[in-house]
């Protein structure tokens, strides 16, 4: 059976994961060493080592993020991340950036290594580099690949892949996006943030809903519209003659009728976005995954997808896995 | 007072017919810039359109007494771009890697240098980077001053030259979808290359006219030119070797010699920056990066 | 579609509430909110530097409004009657159900936000904080009435659940505490 990699933002969505049937659960320290560094989120010490314990009693793993950028002259606490996870007794750390990939290949040889969407490795040589320079066992691919893409990546790399089945959509390669930086002077790479809460400010003006980041106007959403996040690619934005949404729509991810594809494609684990959602969203998500990648592996049909209610624009795409995307 | 760096023209971001690349680099061996990186970084498709004129100008440059490096794609997907990626050695020239999947193609101990699209955030990768064989990095132009001088120092202390973005629409994104092709209602497979009909990126505002982003096909960028005029000082005391100027399609070898007067001490930066502002595509500077509350940002006086 | 299949209060009791003292409801309030916070050590860690901050719960199907200052070591609740609403830092309008759905694990924070039946102004990280640290709590309302009431906990606790049938409205964490 594919393995289900599942979010947890606390240590209650971890329970929550674990429970509804998770086979490996991945989360972050409470620090900018992870990329989902959001206001009241992610993880103590105590509590990644008791959610570890959790884990394990139960037949589940749990894979550390430490997956931005190290900024230069504070490394230690990068460094401290890797260490820290290795005595919660993680299975794993998901990591992005070369110069912690090298240390912690050095230092923690023992403590297995995945190499994050965060550095965007789309191809079977960058994927070949990773593995031989670093000893990387697992590559989550960037969300830019076709269906037909992970299957001639697979043919020539030795390593797993994982690849993301559900939740928000990057349009952009990750970690090569500043963006968000531009806009607010925080980003992804540095800070584990996107678009961050701290620079959103909403205003009711006339019958819209107005989002500004950083004092850039997002989008503006008509009354009883579903409302997206204030996130930068999905915004609408004008350019010559065309309004509209020039990156992508506010969609979300739902690749659930392509998991016989990705099986085939012999991809070995599939992610569910979203760290920042609340364990309700853990648990229903992860139900309705796991019953998916069991009637997958049984020869059984999938059964009818009913997650809309928890995707952005409550609506959903397949993304770069359909060609027709890009 | 002088500063103690010089200047890098980057790669042409941009889709430009055979004749406009011939013009410009022509014109670039008459500037006072120490060196040029040249190649397609943002779309393999574009390439068999201008490949030809690649000799010429490497000829050109070379005899102007430039340095001249040969960069790698920006993003490799297709078994097309992982050959042109693979052929990069085989120009003889060093390799500006700008995708780590250059590196499986370069020999151990063969030199190459690092463009803006790599991360190197810290001293950790800068130190990987060069015991591969790196002796010059230009920085993700995402970071702050404190970041630069760290780096800048570790550089020195490695004997790798440590360039900054210096002028030019910042590169801020990189897609697998050609955003060019969606504004026409294209597939990218159909593209028909519309993005040669902006020599520097389509222009993106927000609902409310606010200038903000530019598309360049598969890459997105800033509205805003950076320059580093106000900032070169900074820059300079930070220990960086080098400033990267980014082409863009008109007025380029007045914008080199405006920064070669600024790094000699002839041209203060304010004037340099008074200059440079109708001279940037849409009018407006930012150097928030370095030393402001967002990219978008600029230091100096508006207008 | 937005304002959705969430349950409303049904209407006479929403007027009843309006007929409420509004003293006794804060004092009740702040009490249950210091109970639990008391109980839960974890959500004042995550809400760090933004326990000060002065949330407004506009509970959209009820007459009156919530502020909850979740700082210092005495957490309050204050009653207000909508229209004279107190100063405030941030302000989440929405119907009981939704607060509730939410504090026990049952809907999803940004699917509310997604749908607008849940809506956010003000400070929109110390929402994300609060919305977070609550989740992490895995509240039951059901529970905490037990506590306060000692040896009637069992009767309040029917009491409740038959409240919840009738209402659809959440006040226990139902399935997901089971187990």
């Amino acid at each position: 059976m594919m393995e289900l990699v599942c979010p947890a933002g606390t240590p209650a969505a971890l329970r929550a994961a674990v429970q509804a049937g998770a086979h490996a659960v991945y989360c972050g320290f409470a620090d900018e060493t992870n990329a989902r560094n959001f206001p009241g989120l992610n993880f103590s010490r105590e509590e990644m080592a008791a959610g570890v314990a959790h884990a394990h009693a139960n037949g589940a793993k749990v894979l550390v993020a430490i997956n931005t950028f190290p900024r230069a002259g504070s490394e230690d606490l990068w460094h401290r991340a890797v260490a820290d996870a290795e005595s919660a007794g993680a299975d794993a750390v998901i990591l992005a950036d070369l110069g912690l990939l090298a240390h912690a290949a050095e230092h923690h040889p023992r403590l297995r290594r995945h190499l994050s969407v965060q550095a965007a490795a789309a191809n079977p040589d960058a994927i070949n580099f990773y593995a031989e320079a670093f000893g990387v066992r697992r590559v989550v691919l960037p969300r830019v690949l076709t269906v037909e893409e992970i299957a001639a990546i697979n043919r020539d790399i030795d390593v797993e892949t994982e690849v993301f089945v559900f939740g928000g959509l990057c349009v952009m390669a990750e970690g090569r996006c500043s963006l968000s930086s531009y806009a607010t002077g925080r980003s992804p790479n540095m800070n584990g943030v996107c678009s961050p809460a701290s620079h959103v400010a909403y205003a009711e003006e006339g019958d819209e809903l107005a989002a500004r980041l950083g004092g850039f106007t997002i989008h503006r959403t008509p009354k009883g519209a579903p409302a997206p996040y204030p996130t930068l690619c999905k915004g609408a934005f004008v350019s010559g003659d065309q309004t509209g949404h020039v990156f992508e729509d506010p969609v979300s991810l739902d690749a659930t009728r392509l998991i016989p594809a990705l099986a085939k494609a012999g991809v070995s684990a599939l992610k569910i976005e979203g760290r920042q959602r609340s364990r309700a969203y853990v648990a229903e998500v992860v139900r309705s995954f796991r019953a998916a990648v069991e009637a997958q592996a049984a020869g059984r049909p999938l059964p009818e997808a009913t997650l809309a209610k928890l995707t952005e624009g409550q609506a959903a795409t397949t993304g770069a896995y359909a060609k027709i995307w890009r | 007072m002088p500063l103690p760096m010089d200047l890098t023209v980057g790669p042409n971001l941009f889709f430009w017919d055979a004749e406009a690349v011939r013009a410009f680099y022509e014109g670039l061996a008459a500037t006072p810039v120490a060196r040029v990186v040249l190649g397609e970084v943002v779309c393999s498709k574009r390439l068999p359109f201008w490949q030809d004129e690649i000799p010429r100008a490497v000829e050109t440059l070379l005899e102007a007494g430039k340095e001249v490096a040969v960069t790698s794609l920006a993003l490799v997907t297709l078994p097309r771009e992982r050959r042109m990626t693979a052929d990069l050695p085989g120009t003889g020239l060093p390799i500006e890697v700008n995708d780590l999947t250059a590196l499986l193609h370069i020999p151990e101990g063969q030199p190459f240098w690092v463009g803006p699209l790599v991360n190197v955030y810290n001293e950790g990768t800068l130190r990987w980077l060069a015991a591969r064989g790196a002796t010059r990095v230009c920085l993700p132009p995402e970071l702050p001053l404190a970041s630069i001088r760290a780096l800048a120092r570790t550089g020195r202390d490695l004997g790798v030259a440590v360039e900054v973005w210096g002028h030019g629409r910042v590169p801020l994104a990189i897609s697998g979808r050609c955003y060019h092709a969606r504004l026409h209602d294209r597939p990218k497979d159909a593209c028909l290359f519309v993005c040669g009909e902006d020599p520097d990126g389509r222009d993106v505002e927000t609902l409310d006219g606010q200038p903000f982003l530019a598309v360049n096909g598969v890459q997105t960028l800033s509205q805003s030119t950076a320059s580093m005029a106000l900032q070169a000082g900074a820059l300079a005391e930070a220990g960086v070797a080098s400033l990267r100027l980014s082409p863009q399609s008109r007025d380029f070898a007045d914008i080199c010699a405006g920064y070669a007067d600024l790094l000699a001490g002839s041209l203060p930066g304010e004037a340099l920056a008074r200059r440079l502002a109708p001279l940037a595509p849409g009018g407006r500077l930012s150097d928030g990066f370095v030393n402001g509350p967002s990219g978008a940002a600029w230091s100096g006086p508006h207008g | 579609m937005p304002s959705s299949d969430l349950p409303r209060l049904p209407r006479g009791l929403s007027l009843l509430a309006g007929t409420l003292p509004l003293m006794p409801v804060s004092l009740a309030l702040t009490r249950l909110t210091r109970d639990l916070s008391a109980r839960h050590p974890g959500i004042r860690a995550r809400l760090g530097s933004f326990a000060d901050r002065r949330f407004l719960l506009d509970l959209e199907d009820l007459p009156v409004v919530l502020l909850l200052e979740p700082g210092g070591d005495r957490p309050r609740v204050r009653a207000c009657r909508r229209g004279r609403e107190p100063g405030h830092d941030a302000r989440i309008r929405g119907p009981v159900s939704a607060f509730l759905g939410m504090l026990h694990g049952r809907l999803d924070g940004d699917a509310l936000f997604f749908s607008r039946d849940l809506v956010v102004e003000g400070d929109t990280e110390a929402v994300l904080a609060l919305r977070n640290a609550i989740d992490d709590a895995e509240i039951d309302l059901s529970e905490e009435a037990g506590h306060l009431t000692g040896l009637a906990a069992p009767a309040v606790r029917g009491a409740l659940g038959l409240a919840e049938r009738l209402t659809g409205v959440a006040l226990s964490r139902g399935l997901e505490a089971g187990a």
